[in-house]
């Protein structure tokens, strides 16, 4: 498996084809999540809360029912009572129950937005009316958003029977913090005391969305004899069959989801809102059920990230060396537990090596839409911190701040907090390249100044499956289990045709139903160009092994005297005096060699390398207005091997766009009564073109992941981490005090700038 | 609901569908027309991603009713490859990697093709200012950007040539 990396003459990984499914993108007949058209089809819609918390009396449906084509009406009542087990949801567990819940309100409607109801009608319209003509009893209860609110003795409690975990003896009484967390190394509280320089700071970060332009979107048919099919924008199409056949009682096997075109996802396409209402309502009525989110839907009661409050404290010696980190890390959840503190509580210091660490992590709900995963689930809030904190520390011992994230980096072979030994990381050298590259020493401008920040992610392997089919031609089609949500369909063509030997331009790409590949768990965690890729670059070998025992069968020599060069077939035995065999040429004899070309692999991937992000950020910032303009951004990150140069760039680019409109502009803002102030595009301020400038990319590719074939790691979520200390650490030194809170909008700004202490 | 009928030229070619008063364009192209390049981001014209051309000015298709199209001529992501060729923003979009999940981009290239039909040699600062209606969570807008610049500048050559 590892010839690749020793054998860095490589045909295709490392070139920039267009992608496979290019041309349908440009020209509008892919086909996304709202697209299909079926017969008979029904338009469902929900009926939500207006409440942030109010217990269900009553639900009255019986006019919305008679109204002339409503075909369907469910409540929490028509799906069954859920249990306790544990389920995959993307990047973090949920139980069945919370995910039931969180589909279809049980007694109590825990956020505005809450689904409460769904009908499914002939028209749009009949659906609207029909949704005003549900009668629903609502007794308000009093309500909470923030998470110090929510930890408080007296906040109202969303669950009566959520008794924190992780703290000795178990509590009696219920609390809206789910979960403690503990994680640590050393005697941090002693270190601390004998440090020489000690730094610390409050961070609060706003609750932020994903922001994915494509809203939730379905179609749900289930037939007479109980079979169903599922067309869905998602990132992970298996799990929803098995969130469906969980939440409704179906055996996995009955039902089958087809992933349609996904309109970006960054995490939030993890988990079901949408599916298991649709497909409840297609079992009532027995005909194909649509269901699209409206935006303000999508921002109500779809996944965003937690909004946070991080005490951090660093000690550290006069040489910059850090001895001493304590960091306590609260993350709102949402309705239902399972915020990404815990992912936050092991990235926040696994740049650094740092002797005495100790980490608290509480994990609470509240009254707000349950968060789904965000790119790098829980580290940017982490890393403000941390950041933000050895940024003070070079300012106060007057190290440059590259210099001291390279006396405290993480080197291969050391052991992260979080337990797992580094193996190929190049930490180091992505510090070196920024420290190296021409931004790092260009002047600034006046009003300007320059944030350094670094970001971790652990990325992961998992389950994968791929089939490789050769045609009778000797065309190539890869199949997988992935959703392609930002080109993983060209680094799978690249890989097989790689491993093949053969052009990009003979093999095609393609994403299977549930029912056409083994399964494949969500394409989340930067895990598909690794894990999948592997799948895929195994049954391209097991191809080329078949292909070898052809030709050997063919000229009648031995298995070890065929080689496979090129993507031909070549004879050693010096006896004969054969040419060798091309790919076409083997698969336009293959019924005679045993029948088809095709393999299939399916694996559980090990050894996903962690990626490391190092960014540069310049900032201009308006006194007048307090408006913050980025001038320059560079971002350098480990990336193992790059398969498709390009879309490595976009994943980086991407990513720090999120991240920058996380750090400037993004928020939840809610009014008194709970209820979401900018649930549009409007009012909630994603980066627009002319916000940004270019973004400059420097590839780190001095350490090859070993265990990949050809040394990817994933690459997509560590570039969304580094931007919010960056650009945070920038305008910190624009007005001349440490800011602790996102976002930094102009108003905070102004007011910053007018502060005692600002830089005049 | 009671519906009327609306004439209409879209993309060049006569077409009469069934549209009611409260009806969006965008909603009569997607399920009347079965026209589904035009995708609906937000409903509000935030997102640009139901761009089009109406009477050849840049519009959201979301914010125009179908009954509006009456008698007007209307340019979608569906016409802006002629005869199969891709149009050069198409092309240039392709080769620079400038899309990731692609649902933005019919919008974004309608706007681009929008801004090179009245400005031939746009800076990059025009080009961002001209795309700001256009949101795209994937990309970060560099490579967008980079590809409209190299389309004006392939278009410009072409002009060039005799």
């Amino acid at each position: 498996m590892n010839d690749a990396v020793s054998a860095p003459v490589l045909q295709v990984v490392g070139q920039r084809p267009i992608r496979p499914d290019g041309a349908d993108k440009v020209t509008g007949r892919a086909n996304f999540g709202a697209d299909l058209r079926l017969p008979g089809m029904l338009t469902g819609r929900v009926l939500r809360s207006p409440h942030a918390h109010a217990r269900i009396l009553s639900i009255d449906a019986s006019a919305a029912r008679a109204l002339p084509g409503v075909k369907a009406v469910v409540t929490a009542a028509d799906f069954p009572e859920p249990g306790n087990q544990a389920v995959d949801a993307g990047e973090g567990a949920a139980t069945l129950r919370a995910l039931s819940e969180n589909c279809m309100a049980r007694g109590k409607a825990l956020y505005v937005g809450h689904a409460v109801a769904a009908v499914a009608a002939t028209s749009p319209e009949i659906a609207e009316a029909a949704l005003a003509l549900i009668a629903v009893r609502y007794e308000p209860l009093p309500h909470v958003i923030d998470v110090e609110a929510a930890m408080a003795p007296d906040a109202p409690l969303l669950h009566d029977d959520l008794f924190t975990k992780g703290v000795t003896p178990r509590p009696t009484a219920p609390s809206n913090i789910a979960e403690k967390i503990m994680l640590g190394r050393g005697d941090a509280a002693a270190a601390m005391a004998g440090a020489e320089v000690v730094v610390s700071g409050r961070y609060v970060t706003a609750p932020v969305h994903q922001g994915y332009l494509e809203p939730h979107a379905c179609v749900a048919s289930a037939g007479a004899d109980g079979q169903c099919q599922v067309w869905v924008s998602t990132q992970g199409h298996f799990a929803v069959r098995a969130m469906c056949a969980g939440l409704l009682g179906i055996e996995l096997r009955d039902i089958r989801v087809t992933p349609a075109e996904i309109g970006g996802g960054f995490g939030g396409k993890t988990t079901v809102y949408l599916e298991p209402v649709a497909l409840a309502l297609s079992r009532q009525c027995g005909r194909p059920v649509r269901m699209v989110m409206t935006r303000a839907e999508v921002f109500e009661a779809s996944g965003p990230t937690s909004g946070c409050v991080i005490e951090a404290r660093l000690g550290a010696n006069a040489d910059g060396r850090v001895i001493a980190a304590e960091l306590v890390l609260k993350y709102q959840a949402g309705a239902f537990p399972g915020s990404p503190v815990g992912a936050g509580c092991m990235a926040a210091l696994a740049c650094y090596d740092i002797e005495h660490v100790a980490i608290t992590g509480f994990d609470v709900v509240s009254n707000r839409a349950k968060v789904a995963a965000y790119r790098a689930p829980g580290a940017p809030m982490a890393a403000l911190a941390v950041e933000s904190c050895l940024d003070e520390l070079s300012l106060r011992l007057g190290i440059d701040p590259i210099e001291l994230r390279i006396r405290n980096a993480v080197r291969p072979g050391a052991k992260a907090v979080y337990g797992a030994t580094f193996r190929e990381i190049a930490f180091i050298e992505t510090l070196e390249a920024i420290r190296n590259h021409p931004h790092y020493r260009a002047p600034l401008g006046p009003d300007q100044a320059r944030g350094v920040a670094c970001g971790f992610w652990f990325n992961i392997g998992g389950e994968s499956s791929a089939a490789v089919h050769v045609d009778e031609a000797g065309g190539v089609t890869v199949v997988s289990g992935n959703p392609d949500i930002g080109g993983s369909r060209a680094s799978m063509a690249m890989m097989a045709a790689e491993t093949l030997g053969v052009p990009i331009a003979r093999v095609r790409a393609i994403v299977a139903d549930t029912s056409a590949i083994g399964f494949s768990a969500t394409t989340g965690g930067s895990r598909v160009t690794f894990a999948t890729g592997m799948a895929v670059v195994q049954a391209a070998g097991k191809v080329v092994d078949d292909l070898r025992r052809r030709a050997g069968l063919i000229w009648e020599c031995p298995l070890d005297q065929v080689q496979w060069q090129g993507g031909q077939a070549v004879c050693t035995d010096p006896s004969k005096t054969v040419k060798p065999l091309t790919l076409a040429e083997i698969a336009g004899r293959s019924a005679r060699t045993g029948g088809p070309i095709a393999a299939h692999a399916s694996l559980t991937a090990q050894g996903a390398g962690p990626g490391f992000a190092v960014h540069l950020c310049d900032i201009a910032l308006d006194r007048e207005t307090g408006r913050p303009t980025v001038v320059r951004y560079t971002a350098a990150q480990d990336v193992g091997r790059a398969i498709h140069p390009s879309y490595v760039e976009g994943q980086i680019q991407g990513g720090v766009a999120q991240g920058v409109g996380w750090a400037l502009n993004e928020a939840y803002l809610y009014d008194d009564a709970g209820r979401l102030l900018n649930p549009g595009f409007l009012d909630y301020r994603m980066p627009v073109a002319s916000d940004l400038p270019m973004i400059d990319t420097v590839l780190v590719e001095s350490a090859p992941n070993k265990r990949h074939p050809y040394g990817a790691k994933g690459v997509g979520e560590a570039p969304i981490v580094p931007p919010l200390p960056a650009v945070a650490c920038a305008l910190s030194r624009l007005v001349g005090h440490r800011l602790t809170e996102l976002p930094l909008s102009p108003p905070v700004l102004l007011q910053a700038l007018d502060q005692p202490g600002a830089a005049g | 609901m009671s519906k009327q009928r609306i004439s209409c030229i879209v993309n060049g070619e006569p077409v009469e569908f069934l549209g009611s008063a409260s009806q969006s364009l965008l909603d009569a192209l997607r399920d009347e027309l079965g026209l589904t390049g035009s995708k609906e981001g937000c409903g509000s014209g935030d997102c640009g991603a139901c761009s089009i051309t109406l009477d050849g000015r840049l519009a959201c298709a979301c914010l125009v009713f179908a009954p509006e199209a009456q008698g007007r001529r209307i340019g979608t992501i569906e016409g802006l490859a002629e005869g199969g060729r891709l149009h050069p923003v198409q092309q240039q979009f392709l080769e620079h990697a400038a899309l990731q999940c692609g649902f933005c981009t019919p919008g974004l290239l309608v706007a681009a093709k929008a801004l090179l039909e009245r400005n031939p040699d746009p800076t990059e600062t025009e080009v961002r200012y001209w795309l700001a209606g256009n949101l795209c969570r994937c990309t970060g807008y560099d490579k967008i950007v980079r590809a409209v610049l190299d389309a004006a500048a392939q278009l410009r050559a072409q002009e060039a040539r005799p």
